[in-house]
């Protein structure tokens, strides 16, 4: 307990699992999340846990829905395609409502793209890939410490609500090298069986449990959807995570916008504008669903420029625009696709840019 | 009045009436589960797995814990089941296009793993819930609402064999095609059912029973005549037996 160690970002992932509780890990090979799967393989043998390479990610997903269903902590991981095929999983999970976790450690898409950092599946994990109207809890730490210290809180939370909890984290948070401390060690036989778990009627006291997403008569269905979508209302009145980086003074210059590596890259930027005396802040949402909406607006009425820095192609400035919602504000994008990281230089130019009035 | 017994009760845990059609045997084979569940008191140990299908609400009609799978994931679902509880008995309930067409991987490769479930394969040769399409199973020249000409191989190839399929996987302890076109059958079936959850309490491997039946609705058949057509066309392209038993080979070894 508490140690530090200096391990890769995917193993940290799957020891922060395993301590956070989890015994069971379905997985299927893909870059660059796929040594994840390979240090689970390694690990939950030795915790008296099940590590099943699936035939594919479509199988992996279900494995997790079924394990989710009979009450037991459980994780997938992949990367963007992976995460594609597992849409239809999700939109049953969350229909039926079923726990568990799944890690996308995105890459550059459309299609097989390439398998650099990116963070264009945004839309996907926030607004719904799957079909049906339903909600994810997302979680989008920015360094692999933050990501370590969320973990147990994702298997938690999607139990607490019964909903699926995904991080999203690119390829370079999995495959960097870092020091990491790991706070806690949780014994998967101090969690509770759920009383609507699937294992057997003697478990829950003879009557039987049926875990479902069909419900065929469309009033019970409606109902079912407003149910759902209470639940949601509460998860965003108590999940919002975010952090306000130098955003202090009642008047800033240039507010900035951005999650995971994305926004630890430009910490350094807005450090070196500090220091040359532009009063710049970074707004960070680490929950992109529920979206910190009301703060963002709060912290956005200290300045006229809004910059979105992205590792994608303008998916979060909607949700930045959505949740400011003032026309007279400018909103600036800095799209940043196909698998290339944004550089503190590249920002600092932009923000001196905007302020010189010479950005759109 | 006092020479009187019961010889013969629903069972308790089938919790009927069914939805089924007239002739189909759905409700023949769900009874016969539910008699083995109760008779060796798995009932409160069971997990079934309901597919997308004519089945699909199979979960109303036993008295046990169920999950409703997505369309031939059930195999994957009840793998993630098992693991979670090892010592429950799993099974799934499907019909031939989602065990044996959108399920083909997730079947295959729970024997291949050799998943501790139990997978009942209902083999109508059409999508029932559907509207009678044309199955993976459908026969050559047999005409669906998709093969309006007959199953042409040239475009649609040639019946899916389920019970020979996976009887080559290692990882599988039993694979038995049975039926239920009369009583002698239905018994017959019961046997090869118990057998099948036996193996997995028994922790022997994937057990894997196809029950060919009937669509006396979509076949446009009275129930009579698609009994008559199971037992003359069906099993000449299924025959009913046993593909691989574990048991069997070990007492022959």
């Amino acid at each position: 307990m508490g140690e530090k160690v200096f391990m890769k970002g995917n193993e940290a992932l799957g020891e922060a699992a395993v301590r956070s509780g989890c015994r069971l890990f379905f997985g299927y090979p893909i870059t660059p999340a796929s040594e994840l799967a390979e240090y689970m393989a390694y690990r939950l043998p030795q915790v008296g846990g099940v590590f099943i390479q699936a035939e594919s990610e479509v199988a992996a997903s279900n494995m997790i829905y079924g394990a989710g269903a009979a009450g037991k902590y459980a994780m997938t991981a992949s990367s963007s395609p992976g995460v594609s095929l597992m849409q239809e999983a999700i939109s049953y999970m969350a229909g039926a409502e079923v726990p568990a976790v799944i890690i996308n450690l995105i890459r550059g898409g459309p299609g097989l793209g390439d398998i650099q950092p990116a963070q264009s599946d945004y839309f996907q994990a926030v607004k719904g890939g799957g079909h049906g109207d339903y909600r994810n809890l997302v979680y989008a730490p920015s360094t692999l410490q933050e990501a370590v210290d969320l973990m147990p809180m994702l298997f938690q939370n999607a139990f607490k609500y019964r909903m699926l909890a995904m991080m999203v984290v690119d390829g370079l948070v999995g495959q960097m090298m870092e020091a990491v401390e790991f706070k806690y060690d949780i014994d998967p036989d101090s969690i509770p069986v759920p009383d609507w778990a699937l294992s057997g009627k003697k478990m829950h006291g003879g009557k039987k449990n049926v875990n479902t997403s069909l419900e065929l008569d469309p009033n019970k269905l409606a109902e079912h959807n407003f149910k759902l979508f209470e639940k949601y209302q509460k998860v965003y009145e108590n999940e919002r995570m975010f952090e306000a980086f130098e955003l202090e003074e009642p008047d800033i210059d240039v507010m900035i916008v951005a999650y995971g590596t994305a926004a630890r890259i430009i910490k350094t930027a807005v450090k070196n504008l500090r220091a040359k005396g532009y009063k710049v802040g970074l707004f960070r949402p680490i929950t992109l669903w529920p979206f910190p909406d009301k703060e963002l607006k709060e912290y956005a009425e200290k300045t006229e420029h809004i910059l979105t820095v992205e590792m994608s192609m303008g998916q979060l400035i909607e949700d930045v625009k959505l949740s400011i919602f003032d026309p007279n504000k400018k909103y600036h994008l800095m799209p940043y696709p196909g698998g290339i990281v944004p550089t503190p230089k590249e920002v600092e130019d932009k923000v001196i840019e905007i302020l010189k009035g010479g950005a759109k | 009045m006092g020479n009187l017994q019961v010889v013969y009760e629903v069972p308790k845990i089938y919790t009927g009436p069914n939805h089924y059609c007239p002739g189909c045997f759905h409700g023949i084979i769900h009874r016969v589960i539910a008699e083995i569940l109760q008779e060796e008191g798995w009932d409160d140990i069971s997990i079934g797995i309901a597919p997308v299908g004519c089945a699909v609400l199979a979960y109303d009609y036993i008295d046990i814990d169920w999950f409703e799978a997505p369309h031939g994931r059930a195999c994957a679902n009840a793998t993630g089941i098992k693991w979670a509880w090892p010592d429950r008995l799993v099974f799934t309930y499907q019909g031939d296009g989602d065990a044996a067409s959108i399920g083909f991987a997730e079947t295959s490769y729970a024997a291949v793993r050799g998943v501790n479930i139990t997978t009942i394969m209902v083999n109508n040769a059409v999508y029932g819930m559907t509207g009678g399409q044309m199955a993976p199973t459908t026969l050559v020249g047999m005409k669906t609402t998709t093969s309006p000409y007959g199953r042409d191989p040239k475009y649609a190839g040639y019946p899916v064999k389920m019970a020979e399929h996976i009887a080559q996987f290692e990882g599988t302890a039993l694979s038995v095609r049975v039926s239920a076109f009369d009583p002698q059958h239905v018994l017959d079936m019961k046997k090869w059912i118990k057998k099948a959850f036996q193996y997995q309490m028994e922790g022997k491997g994937y057990t894997f029973i196809e029950v060919v039946s009937t669509c006396p609705t979509n076949w446009r058949m009275d129930p009579v005549k698609a009994a008559e057509f199971v037992k003359n066309e069906m099993i000449k392209v299924y025959p009913l037996g046993v593909y691989k038993d574990v048991g069997e080979e070990k007492k022959e070894g």
